[in-house]
């Protein structure tokens, strides 16, 4: 379980998250919406323990342990994880190596995960280096395969996706948080998988992973506090039909 | 005899000229007396401290994968043995002795440029001659050695390598000192021929103690659609070493590559530079250059000029500085044409946080997120190099790194 209470956090002089309460329990998956700017990439980093993103306040516990101060690789290690939306490219470290080094000492057969999200002939290209933002993306998915963390942190994975991969992206998202099957309600699914353990928190614009990801639960984030939580398909469509003045509203 | 005379003129009035970069050195504060030692019979009669010191600068004892090899010890060629038809190897006090070579000796580099050169000519203690004759594809490398092991010694070598017609040599050369030298002093001069259709790559491997003073000066001239690939890996602490290998392209479409890598540690000056004369319609030139700065003064210099329109000619030095320490990116082109594309790029910076972060975040502790991000910095893809060189010099990089960072 995830559990974030009165979180406020600062990047350089401004402050960015205004005390924020979230709980993510086991098996549940969560879509953070919000406009531009309203703090969503940088609650995601603050999660994954970015040291540029200075808590003030409040804490953030995982699996029962305060995180609030741990280095990055050790909340990786305690099984978080997080495709990001503009990871950095790094020359000389070939795609293939970075897999490996996410699969840790976990024997995972690196090509027929890149097969899975078509990643095959990028393998033996520098990390990131000249990829399009729907490569970008894949190259982020195949990352947590290999991973297979137990809290997925996504930030936007589906932005610069062409139609055609969506599919794909959607699929092997859900594949990551055990949601595979299709047709059912959350809290249904959740019935009929007591053994799903995996948690998620996706940050969407377009919404298209709503089709391919049942999610549990909504969370807008306005000016640095969620600001409303509730369905997701109906947050979305709230959003698509007026923009986020009416959550707001509910808020206040 | 005229020439000779010339020579030694040169010599004498550059006895003591002071080169245009580096620090000065006192040349007679080194010996240049060595003991004479007699040749081996093969490779196997090495001592197994020499075996290993060589290896490390990529000397393979065992002449596994290697098409032959050169060994100097101090100021005598104790080895020298080709293992392939159409390959000549031998020692250049040998190959003095024969005319053909004065079409080689001290052409293309200058006896008068500084007191080094001045010193090479006059006090010459041997060095190889490596050539491939016409046609013959010399696939696996050849190997030389450069070992200095007496103490304070000035290990004076000159070097000529010569890729005839539609050949094809590679040569790995090693320049180590022995785990007890303290100081010494290592001048070697390198002449490179790469003719009509030749191919040559040469990647040189520094691996000295900490007090070496090292002066290379090479020149390398290619002819029509020759191809000449120069890699340098310095990772080693060295005290002082200054050098700035030139090469002229010639011949209608001859390409030159030059790539270094290079690791300043405390108390290491290295003065590195590449410079490629571009003379003939559609040549082409690359210099690359990656160096971290652990904490010595790293200078990067590369120098492209050409003349012709068409010619094209490109220059990239990446700089990290890890733990303090300067470096000192110095590109320049020169162009003397309308029509020529030349292009220049140097950064100079610290590990960027987001990629250390970002490795973490998969995991990896921060030493190891920059470990593996030092390794990829300095792992250089070198088009036109055989895989098995490649993978040579990836594990001398690979142990250097080891070792040292």
């Amino acid at each position: 379980m995830l559990r974030i209470e009165g979180l406020q956090v600062r990047l350089g002089d401004r402050e960015i998250l205004k005390g924020v309460d979230l709980e993510i329990r086991e098996g549940e998956v969560h879509i953070l919406f919000g406009p531009n700017g309203s703090g969503k990439t940088s609650l995601l980093m603050t999660l994954m323990g970015y040291p540029q993103y200075r808590v003030t306040a409040g804490k953030i516990v995982f699996k029962g342990i305060d995180i609030t101060h741990m280095p990055v690789h050790e909340r990786a290690g305690l099984g978080m994880g997080m495709s990001y939306q503009r990871p950095p490219t790094i020359h000389g470290l070939k795609t293939r190596d970075m897999v490996s080094i996410c699969a840790g000492n976990r024997d995972q057969d690196v090509e027929s995960l890149a097969s899975q999200v078509n990643m095959g002939d990028f393998l033996d290209r520098d990390l990131n280096a000249g990829f399009s933002g729907g490569e970008i993306k894949r190259s982020e998915l195949l990352q947590l395969m290999a991973q297979n963390p137990e809290l997925l942190l996504f930030d936007e994975p589906e932005s610069g996706v062409d139609m055609e991969n969506i599919a794909l992206i959607g699929n092997a998202i859900a594949d990551l948080l055990e949601r595979n099957s299709t047709g059912l309600s959350g809290s249904c699914r959740k019935k009929a998988h007591p053994g799903r353990r995996k948690m998620g928190l996706i940050i969407t614009h377009t919404g298209y992973i709503l089709n391919y990801v049942p999610a549990d639960r909504g969370q807008v984030l306005f000016d640095g506090v969620i600001a409303c939580r509730g369905n997701p398909q109906e947050i979305f469509q709230t959003i698509s039909r007026s923009g986020y003045q009416e959550c707001i509203e509910c808020m206040t | 005899m005229h020439d000779i005379d010339e020579k030694t003129r040169k010599a004498q009035e550059a006895k003591e000229k002071k080169a245009a970069y580096g620090r000065d050195i006192d040349l007679d504060t080194y010996c240049v007396e060595g003991e004479c030692l007699e040749p081996l019979a093969g490779l196997d009669q090495l001592t197994q401290e020499d075996r290993s010191i060589m290896l490390k600068a990529g000397v393979d004892a065992t002449e596994q994968d290697r098409s032959g090899s050169y060994i100097q010890k101090d100021t005598s060629a104790i080895y020298a043995t080709s293992l392939m038809d159409g390959l000549e190897i031998l020692p250049i006090k040998e190959a003095l002795k024969h005319d053909w070579i004065n079409e080689y000796y001290w052409k293309l580099a200058d006896v008068g440029q500084d007191k080094y050169t001045a010193r090479a000519y006059t006090d010459l203690h041997n060095g190889y001659v490596i050539r491939s004759l016409p046609g013959a594809r010399v696939t696996f490398p050849v190997q030389a050695c450069l070992y200095l092991h007496q103490d304070a010694l000035s290990q004076n070598v000159h070097n000529i390598i010569i890729a005839s017609e539609d050949s094809e040599l590679h040569v790995i050369t090693g320049c180590v000192s022995g785990s007890h030298v303290i100081k010494g002093l290592h001048v070697g001069v390198s002449e490179f021929f790469v003719k009509k259709n030749a191919k040559l790559s040469f990647t040189m491997i520094h691996h000295w103690a900490q007090g070496m003073l090292v002066r290379p000066r090479s020149v390398g001239v290619v002819e029509e659609g020759g191809l000449f690939l120069n890699n340098y890996v310095s990772m080693k602490p060295v005290k002082s070493l200054q050098m700035y290998p030139a090469t002229r392209l010639i011949g209608k479409g001859a390409v030159a590559r030059f790539y270094s890598l290079l690791v300043g540690h405390p108390g290491s000056e290295l003065d590195v530079g590449g410079r490629i004369l571009l003379n003939a319609p559609e040549t082409r030139a690359e210099i690359i250059a990656r160096a971290i700065s652990n904490g010595g003064t790293v200078i990067s210099r590369g120098h492209l000029a050409g003349d012709i329109p068409g010619i094209k000619a490109h220059l990239e030095c990446r700089g990290l500085i890890l733990n303090g320490g300067d470096i000192l990116a110095i590109p320049e082109l020169h162009g003397k044409a309308e029509g020529v594309d030349m292009s220049h790029e140097a950064a100079v910076g610290k590990i960027n946080q987001d990629e250390i972060l970002y490795l973490m975040s998969r995991g990896l502790s921060e030493d190891e997120a920059t470990a593996t991000i030092v390794r990829g910095f300095m792992s250089v893809d070198i088009p036109g190099l055989p895989p098995d060189l490649k993978n040579q010099i990836d594990a001398a990089v690979a142990q250097t790194n080891q070792e040292v960072m």
